[in-house]
């Protein structure tokens, strides 16, 4: 369910536009930042403010990679697969990070803790390969820092 | 020997963005103080003098694009707005995204005169989602001040009343300087009401996407930018009379703006000159795959290839040959090592059966397969189309499976034949509403023309030699 919090931020960008579907994204993104991913519940409540249907806020919801109708993990990480970072060892990449978790890309650890994205393109690709997790990007990865980088989360979760 | 960098050559070593003060002090805002004192129509002419093309990758002149929009005072002054429209021309601003104006030309589609409307809206294209692609962000980090003062002065030229900055989602970096500069430049007067005491006022809105490729494309933008699913427009209308919700739009990209307050401040003459070639300015070439240096340099327009791989980039890292190169990122046609004298500019590298795009270069190398490599951008393009039109939708899943089979050693000797034909009914421009899948289609058949070899090879042996 849409918070108080969530209503009053998304009121707050109305009047930038002059429609109030142009909130949508907006609106998508504020209701997701509580739980990582937008329920059926939050798109309904989203839909209502913004005088939408609920099917047709689904259409744009489901459209943008970076709009979670699925439930995720704790962290999310996003291991770019695009042309720059396959060439510089990304498969690698995926190999190692498949080996750590136990999952393949769109998949989530049976613990919750962690979700993994394929991802086009992060726009670092002099750094390539590179990889998001959650908000933080690395850069001219191996896959001997890929894991030293994993790692961390999974011991910060254990403590 | 040409050394003047007007982009680039502020932005600190420590890579944090230029603040205000420092902004101005490099002379920043002085081009918007040129501006005000001008008519609009020299603003746009000046533009479209300039022969600045556009830098988004489809290569429309700035000022053709600005003197699109209508002018609602033309009727009253019988002036033609379409002057400030030339002035960018001029020194051959291009717009370096896809397209193939000026950007003088593109403003001055806007409507004029009695046929001028509000609001009119300013778009600034900082999507870039192109894989490979990645000059802008240095733009947008470090030096957002410098797109802010293009955005006002565009906005002036358009009769722009409010501006967004359209930035991909993953320049979260980018996001937090372009806000932080946008409050410092309200403060300042130059945003908001008023501006710096004109009648001209102007608001810039911070949009940020929620990822996919289609946004970059200049309606499909506007669609997302109205919380809408981000699938292109047909076209005509151009954006410049009916664009943002419905009202006439100017879309420039992020470099195209950024060189709009140095060619009002120091003129066309001296725009045109920092260049090689008859394309104006100067433009930010990047370079990724196994060389020494992968970076990002600002050169004169018309720089070769050769210079860009060999000097900026340090050359191949050792062990590897460079095979090709596709010059401008994943929808350019793949060029081969007995090119790299081209320079790049949109005439040279087109005369060659590529695209600039947007200068940012992705090198393959000897060790790494063309075939498979064409696989990876295929399955980007697949997994990017926004699934309006057919031959995009089903076109692009197909091809990227019969490069994956001829990779995985299932290759038939028909595959070969077969792709080639779909790389010419997908790639044909009439055949989908936007350039996505004609794009996807530059480096498949280029591939298949320059790598023939390696494909009947992966048939033929019946597995991916390279592994």
């Amino acid at each position: 369910m849409m918070t108080p919090q969530d209503r009053r931020e998304i009121e707050a960008l109305l009047h930038t536009y002059p429609t109030r579907q142009a909130v949508a994204l907006e609106a998508l993104k504020i209701v997701q930042r509580r739980q990582r991913w937008v329920s059926d519940d939050d798109l309904r409540d989203v839909a209502a403010l913004l005088e939408m249907t609920p099917a047709e806020l689904d259409g744009v919801a489901t459209f943008y990679s970076q709009v979670f109708r699925q439930p995720v993990g704790e962290h999310v990480i996003r291991l770019c697969d695009s042309v720059s970072c396959w060439i510089m060892g990304e498969i690698a990449l995926q190999e190692r990070l498949s080996q750590l978790l136990g999952i393949r890309t769109g998949e989530t650890t049976p613990d919750g803790r962690f979700t993994w994205l394929p991802v086009s393109c992060l726009g670092v690709c002099e750094q390539a390969p590179a990889m998001m997790l959650d908000d933080t990007l690395y850069t001219q990865l191996t896959p001997e820092d890929l894991e030293a980088i994993v790692q961390r989360y999974v011991q910060e979760g254990s403590r | 020997m040409k050394t003047e960098r007007p982009l680039t050559q502020h932005i600190r070593a420590d890579g944090l963005a230029l603040n205000l003060r420092e902004y101005e002090a490099t002379g920043g805002y002085q081009g918007l103080r040129t501006t005000l004192q001008m008519e609009q129509h020299q603003v746009t002419k000046t533009i479209q003098d300039s022969t600045l093309w556009g830098r988004g990758g489809a290569g429309f002149g700035t000022g053709r694009k600005w003197s699109f929009v209508p002018d609602k005072d033309l009727h009253k002054r019988h002036i033609f707005p379409n002057e400030i429209v030339v002035m960018i021309e001029e020194p051959a601003v291009w717009d370096n995204a896809l397209a193939g104006f000026t950007t003088g030309v593109k403003w001055g589609f806007m409507p004029k005169g009695e046929y001028a409307t509000s609001p009119t809206y300013l778009v600034a294209n900082a999507d870039e989602m192109e894989a490979g692609v990645f000059k802008d962000r240095v733009l947008l980090e470090g030096n957002p001040h410098q797109l802010i003062e293009g955005m006002i002065i565009a906005a002036y030229a358009v009769r722009a009343d409010t501006a967004f900055i359209f930035l991909r989602w993953a320049y979260k970096e980018a996001a937090q300087r372009i806000e932080k500069a946008l409050a410092e430049a309200r403060q300042a007067n130059y945003l908001g009401e008023h501006i710096l005491g004109t009648d001209f006022s102007l608001d810039i809105h911070l949009h940020i996407s929620a990822g996919r490729y289609i946004c970059g494309e200049a309606t499909a933008l506007l669609n997302s930018l109205e919380g809408r699913r981000p699938t292109p427009r047909a076209k005509p209308p151009h954006t410049a009379t009916v664009g943002l919700w419905g009202r006439p739009t100017v879309v420039n990209n992020v470099e195209t703006l950024s060189n709009v307050p140095h060619i009002l401040r120091n003129g066309v003459d001296w725009y045109k000159a920092l260049s090689y070639t008859a394309e104006g300015g100067t433009k930010l070439y990047g370079v990724s795959g196994r060389v020494k240096r992968p970076g990002w340099w600002e050169l004169p327009m018309g720089t070769t290839a050769r210079e860009i791989v060999q000097e900026h980039a340090g050359g191949m890292l050792d062990g590897y040959q460079l095979r090709g190169f596709l010059p401008g990122g994943a929808s350019t046609d793949f060029l081969l090592a007995e090119h790299l004298d081209v320079r790049m500019d949109l005439k040279s590298v087109a005369a060659l059966g590529s695209r600039l795009g947007t200068g940012t270069m992705i090198i393959l190398d000897d060790k790494t397969c063309p075939v498979s490599m064409t696989a990876n951008l295929m399955h980007f393009f697949a997994r990017e189309s926004c699934g309006w039109c057919t031959p995009c939708r089903d076109g692009l899943p197909w091809t990227a499976k019969v490069l994956d089979a001829l990779e995985a050693g299932q290759g038939r000797p028909e595959d070969i034949d077969r792709l080639q034909k779909h790389a010419h009914l997908i790639g044909s421009p009439d055949s989908t509403f936007c350039p996505l899948a004609p794009g996807a289609m530059e480096p498949l058949q280029s591939a298949l023309q320059y790598f023939a070899e390696d494909f009947q090879e992966h048939v033929r042996q019946q597995r991916c030699p390279w592994h």
